[in-house]
């Protein structure tokens, strides 16, 4: 672990199963909300009522497969950065979604058996540059050392710059 | 080493020797962008600070909400209409017609990589083209630098062998297909369709299965240009635009599944996820609603020429609302001329505007509380058609049109199988 390590510290994981799609983060019916917060209001609502008023800043969410499949809309990444989600980790990901996290800056880890493991966690550690999760396991209350495939060194940057946008926007003015 | 289809068309696009699991900067040479994302991908492109948009086809779509239902869309699609103008993109503007329609008609070539701010860009698949789904950012960068980064996808080779029987489609094929491998069953990969069965079908037909080639996950749905590709491009006016692209013999497939066609039976996406199929027979209690037939899916003349052929003198069934939307301008002047909107119509229909009309549920043919619709669109997931309290069926446009006229689900031959 370095100085320059990405490391986030979630007071709750947030578990969702398996396929949640994007008309359950963001029911259609608000799409044409111009108003952000009546989206982010009504985020989840269909599997996880009010989850936008229980969420914590810096909170994670832990899914299972194919997370974020359906619309290629950015509202349902834009919901849950808005509500301050540091990472998500999934069993899979949808690949639009990934691509979509990816752009807004927030981390998206793949991770077995996810669900599962973040269901028993306490004290969670999360070291994204290194893919390195510490954390105390709820029922033996051991220190538990878990470890992911780490990002590639490309979409790293674009997460440390907080989204592609904010990266490109760097580059096109250097070119200019 | 031989490529597939997606292999050869990026390693083209990267100006190198592409293979799966690379990745690679590509020229982007079609993006389309929806009245849904299209803001967004304004707003961001803006932000970046690019002053002119690359690819030559850069097409604005203005098809979800079209025309517009409140006036806050109305402004979106004025934003869309004023960019356009000053950074030189595209607009198709409300009644040309679906994003993934028109841009078949009009702009994709068989060779080409297109990416859009839509998940059922994977149409294009079915030219022999690489065309995929991103999100706003993403085509917002696309449209600026004229490029995109992309993992090269390994290939799931889907062979179809034997015969379709009567009444069985290619939507039924697509749907056998997705209840086979699972909702993420293709996930960060490309299908390509092959086999004989494919080469028995029209290109309208086989964007059936390149548009819903994404509810198995898929980056892309892709078919090898041939005849009916050159066929289809002539029919629409750009003959020239035609070329061959064909994976090679010895290229390496991820995994190669094998169906016969000819044992697929009518199928039913029932409610809340597409690959939850059913034969007809599992559902042929419930009554239905509202029939909906059109989409970037189904919307096609052949689809309501199949439609028509089926209400031709018959009326819907009591309580049943049937809509239909044509999914291009050209597709709704087809209609009218053949008769075919006449015949809805009499059947007690009403037609929509060319567009994504009652399928993602911002305007027109929402549903109530309770309710159940079978659709020829694409997606069911819970709330799709703007109300989560409803129930959507996913089927061919043969058995949509024949459940209209029953008032529950039922195959185009009923009685006679």
């Amino acid at each position: 672990m370095s100085n320059d390590d990405y490391i986030i510290k979630p007071k709750h994981a947030w578990i969702f199963g398996d396929h949640v799609n994007t008309d359950l983060i963001v029911p259609s019916e608000y799409l044409t909300e111009n108003d952000p917060d009546i989206i982010v209001k009504h985020a989840f609502e269909g599997i996880n009522p009010d989850f936008s008023k229980k969420v914590d800043n810096g909170d994670i969410i832990v899914a299972g497969r194919n997370f974020g499949c359906g619309s290629s809309r950015e509202e349902a990444v834009f919901v849950i950065k808005e509500l301050g989600i540091s990472a998500v980790i999934a069993e899979s990901f949808a690949r639009i979604y990934f691509r979509n996290l990816i752009n807004q800056g927030i981390p998206a880890i793949t991770l077995k058996n996810a669900t599962q493991i973040f269901g028993n966690m306490t004290k969670i550690t999360i070291n994204i540059s290194d893919g390195i999760i510490n954390c105390i396991d709820l029922n033996t209350r051991k220190r538990t050392t878990l470890k992911f495939k780490p990002l590639p060194e490309f979409i790293m940057k674009i997460i440390e710059a907080g989204g592609a946008l904010n990266l490109i926007k760097t580059k096109v003015k250097e070119k200019i | 080493m031989g490529k597939t289809i997606a292999e050869k068309i990026i390693s083209e696009k990267c100006g190198k020797d592409a293979k799966a699991g690379d990745f690679v900067i590509a020229k982007v040479d079609v993006a389309i962008t929806q009245d849904g994302t299209g803001p967004l991908a304004i707003r961001n492109f803006e932000k970046i600070g690019f002053k002119k948009v690359i690819p030559e086809r850069t097409i604005l779509y203005i098809d979800h909400s079209a025309p517009s239902s409140r006036k806050e869309l109305s402004n979106d699609h004025n934003l869309i209409r004023n960019f356009a103008k000053k950074y030189g993109a595209i607009v198709s503007d409300v009644g040309d017609g679906i994003c993934h329609q028109v841009t078949m008609e009009k702009y994709i070539k068989p060779g080409d990589l297109l990416i859009g701010a839509d998940s059922h860009s994977c149409t294009g698949g079915a030219m022999g083209a690489f065309t995929t789904g991103m999100g706003s950012t993403d085509v917002a960068v696309g449209m600026g630098l004229g490029k995109t980064w992309l993992k090269v996808p390994s290939t799931i080779k889907v062979e179809f062998t034997g015969e379709l029987a009567k009444g069985v489609y290619s939507k039924d094929m697509i749907l056998y297909l997705i209840g086979k491998i699972g909702a993420d069953g293709a996930n960060y990969r490309a299908l390509e369709f092959t086999g004989e069965a494919i080469t028995n079908l029209t290109q309208e037909e086989r964007f059936v299965l390149s548009n819903m080639a994404v509810e198995a996950g898929a980056k892309a749905g892709l078919i090898a240009s041939d005849d009916h590709t050159r066929d289809y491009l002539k029919a629409v006016g750009r003959e020239e635009d035609y070329r061959e692209i064909n994976p090679d013999n010895d290229a390496i497939y991820e995994k190669v599944i094998k169906i016969d066609v000819g044992k697929i039976k009518p199928k039913i996406a029932a409610p809340h996820t597409v690959d939850n199929i059913k034969d007809i027979g599992e559902v042929s209690e419930v009554k239905i609603d509202q029939v909906f037939i059109g989409t970037c899916t189904n919307g096609r003349i052949s689809d309501l020429r199949i439609a028509a052929h089926i209400l031709k003198n018959k009326k819907v069934a009591d309580g049943v609302r049937l809509i239909v939307c044509p999914a291009s301008r050209q597709v709704y002047l087809d209609a009218v001329k053949e008769g075919l909107i006449d015949i809805f119509v009499n059947a007690g229909g009403v037609i929509m505007p060319p567009g994504c009309a009652a399928c993602i549920g911002v305007h027109g043919g929402v549903l109530g509380d309770g309710e159940v619709c079978l659709s020829t669109q694409n997606r069911n997931f819970l709330g799709r058609m703007g109300n989560p309290k409803g129930f959507i069926y996913l089927a061919s446009p043969a058995t949509a049109a024949k459940s209209a006229l029953k008032g529950y689900i039922t195959d185009e031959l009923e009685g006679e199988r």
